[in-house]
Formats: C-alpha cells, sequence, structure tokens
C-alpha cells in the first residue's frame, strides 16, 4: 500500500497518445510529510501519519505543534493515517511527492462528498417518482413506510434527510499523468468533493494490476 | 484555475487558422486502418464553436448523397492533421442550428468578399 495527500484543484480534459480525450481530475499532490510512524510494538498496528498542508502557527495547538516538531515541520491542515505500508521504508519527517504513483497505475480517491443540504427520498435514495398529473397525489414525497403491524417504523428506513459532506471513495481509477515539478497528479475520472477540499490517494485496494 | 490551464497548455495547437460558424472548412482527419494511417477530408459549413481552453469544440455540417452529416471534433485535437478554410460565409447568428431545417438553394450562406 501506498498514498499521499493531496487537494483536488479541478477538472479538465488531455488527450492521450491516440488522440482520444480522457477526462482528468487535477490533484494537487504533496509534498506530504511522514509525521509519524506507528508500528505493532507500541501501537498495536502498522500505519505512517501524513501530514498535508501548513497550518497558521497561531491556528495550530501546543500538542499540534510539538507533534510537528518531531518531524522538524510545521502543523498540518490534513492528517491522516495509511495502513499497510511497509513501515521500514519510511522516515519521520520524509517528504513525499506525487512520484509516488507512476502513470497507469490504478488508484482509490478519498474525500468528503459535496453537502447536499436536505434531500428528498428521490434523490437521497434513488426512489423512484410518482406520476404528476392524472389526479395523483403522490409526486416526489416517500412512499410506504412499511407494515403497520409492529406499530412502529424500522431503523434505517430511507426518508429525506441530509444528503453528502461524508467520507466518500471512488475506487480503481486510473493516474493518466504525474508532474512532480508542480506537484501534480491527473487521474481519469471524477473525484468525491468540490474544489480545493483534500483527498487521499492510495493505490486501488482491489485491482492488482 | 490557472493551473488547470498550465496542465493542458502543452496540448493546446497553436496551427489552428481563424475561422468561424458559416465558415466552409476542409478537415483533415487521421484515420486509422490497423497498422496504416491516411488522411481523410471532410468538409463542410461550421455550424457552431462552442467551450474554451482544450475542450473547446467545432461542429462541421455537410449534405453527404443528400442526407446531412455533422460532425464534431474538438478543437485541439491531434487526430486532426490541419484545418483548411475554403470559403468565409456571412452568418449572423453564432450558432446556424437553423441549416438543419433547411436544404439545397436555401441553406446556402453568403460569402464575405
Amino acid at each position: 500500500m501506498k498514498g499521499i495527500l493531496g487537494r483536488k484543484l479541478g477538472m479538465t480534459q488531455v488527450f492521450d497518445e491516440d488522440g482520444a480525450v480522457i477526462p482528468v481530475t487535477v490533484i494537487e499532490a504533496g509534498p506530504c510529510v511522514v509525521l509519524q510512524k506507528k508500528q505493532v510494538s507500541t501501537d498495536g498496528y502498522d500505519a505512517i501519519q501524513l501530514g498535508f498542508a501548513d497550518k497558521k502557527p497561531n491556528r495550530a495547538t501546543k500538542p499540534e505543534q510539538g507533534h510537528a516538531k518531531k518531524a522538524n515541520t510545521a502543523p498540518k491542515r490534513y492528517v491522516r493515517e495509511l495502513r499497510g505500508v511497509n513501515v521500514d521504508e519510511y522516515e519521520v519527517g520524509q517528504q513525499l511527492g506525487p512520484d509516488v504513483f507512476a502513470p497507469g497505475e490504478f488508484v482509490d480517491v478519498i474525500g468528503t462528498s459535496k453537502g447536499k443540504g436536505y434531500a428528498g427520498p428521490i434523490k437521497r435514495h434513488n426512489q423512484a417518482r410518482g406520476p404528476m398529473s392524472h389526479g395523483s397525489k403522490y409526486h416526489r414525497g416517500v412512499g410506504s413506510l412499511g407494515s403497520i403491524a409492529p406499530n412502529r417504523v424500522f431503523k434505517g428506513q430511507t426518508m429525506a434527510g441530509r444528503m453528502g459532506g461524508e467520507r466518500c471513495t471512488v475506487q480503481n481509477l486510473q493516474v493518466v499523468r504525474v508532474d512532480t515539478e508542480r506537484n501534480l497528479l491527473l487521474i481519469k475520472g471524477s473525484v468525491p468533493g468540490p474544489r480545493n477540499s483534500f483527498v487521499t490517494v492510495r493505490a486501488a485496494k482491489k485491482r492488482t494490476k | 484555475m490557472n493551473i488547470l490551464r498550465e496542465v493542458t497548455r502543452d496540448q493546446l495547437r497553436t496551427d489552428i487558422p481563424d475561422f468561424r460558424p458559416g465558415d466552409t472548412v476542409r478537415v483533415h482527419v487521421k484515420v486509422r486502418e490497423g497498422q496504416r494511417e491516411r488522411i481523410q477530408v471532410f468538409e463542410g459549413v461550421v455550424i457552431r464553436r462552442r467551450g474554451g481552453g482544450i475542450s473547446e469544440t467545432y461542429t462541421v455540417r455537410k449534405i453527404s448523397y443528400g442526407v446531412g452529416v455533422e460532425r464534431t471534433f474538438p478543437l485541439h485535437s491531434p487526430k486532426v492533421e490541419k484545418i483548411e478554410v475554403v470559403r468565409r460565409g456571412k452568418v449572423r447568428r453564432a450558432k446556424l442550428y437553423y441549416l438543419r431545417g433547411l436544404s439545397g438553394k436555401a441553406a446556402r450562406i453568403k460569402e464575405i468578399r
């Protein structure tokens, strides 16, 4: 497992060598700093803790400042752990760039999806709409809430409510281009979240190639 | 947004002639047949240009054996060998969709002299 933290910059398109158009998401990937190494002996599991994007010093708590100081860096805004790595390959304070990935590799991208606000069951749970006319009074509302026999509504019943703004993973996206000069990753397809949101890019878990 | 432009800048073509909707163009398209590559020419009237930057496209319409055929090309596509402007047309719209409803003499466009 390898990975990197970054910021989604937006989408555009590029031409491949055959002249076909590929839609890509541009991700500012790194420079990331290894803030901490977690090991089975001390923490019970193997992981590296990565940090991305400097925080203003006056916004960091003292524990955060001390933690970053151990890696000889500034406190970070986006800190995530990466499990399943070979910890020995990394040093605390080491810098990572987009070159951890090569073009053609497959990755999973984890981010926070765009908030949709209070959304109805059609948008939120892909329910079907009722007839809008011909005397119908059932348009876009929630349908049956289940049997009346239990005298209550079961947990997990799909209804309207807050949608989006939650952790979301998109799997098996292909890396199209790696730009080490500008610290950019070009990934085929779309990734969760609005522009300028933080994302984690890691090697694809379910695709071995 | 600027970085998005920078990323695609090296793929933008600089050899594209100035043409607008209403112009008649010859588009030389590279066609791959197995290993061989040849050039196919698509000649017709530009009925629209849309988008900007690397995603800009144009649509060319021609009448082929009595059937209207439209092809949309990305402006910066490396598959296009070259674009020749054959004729400059005088039109008063940016999108010439009305040509689809016209045929024969009515579908002519005046030339700019």
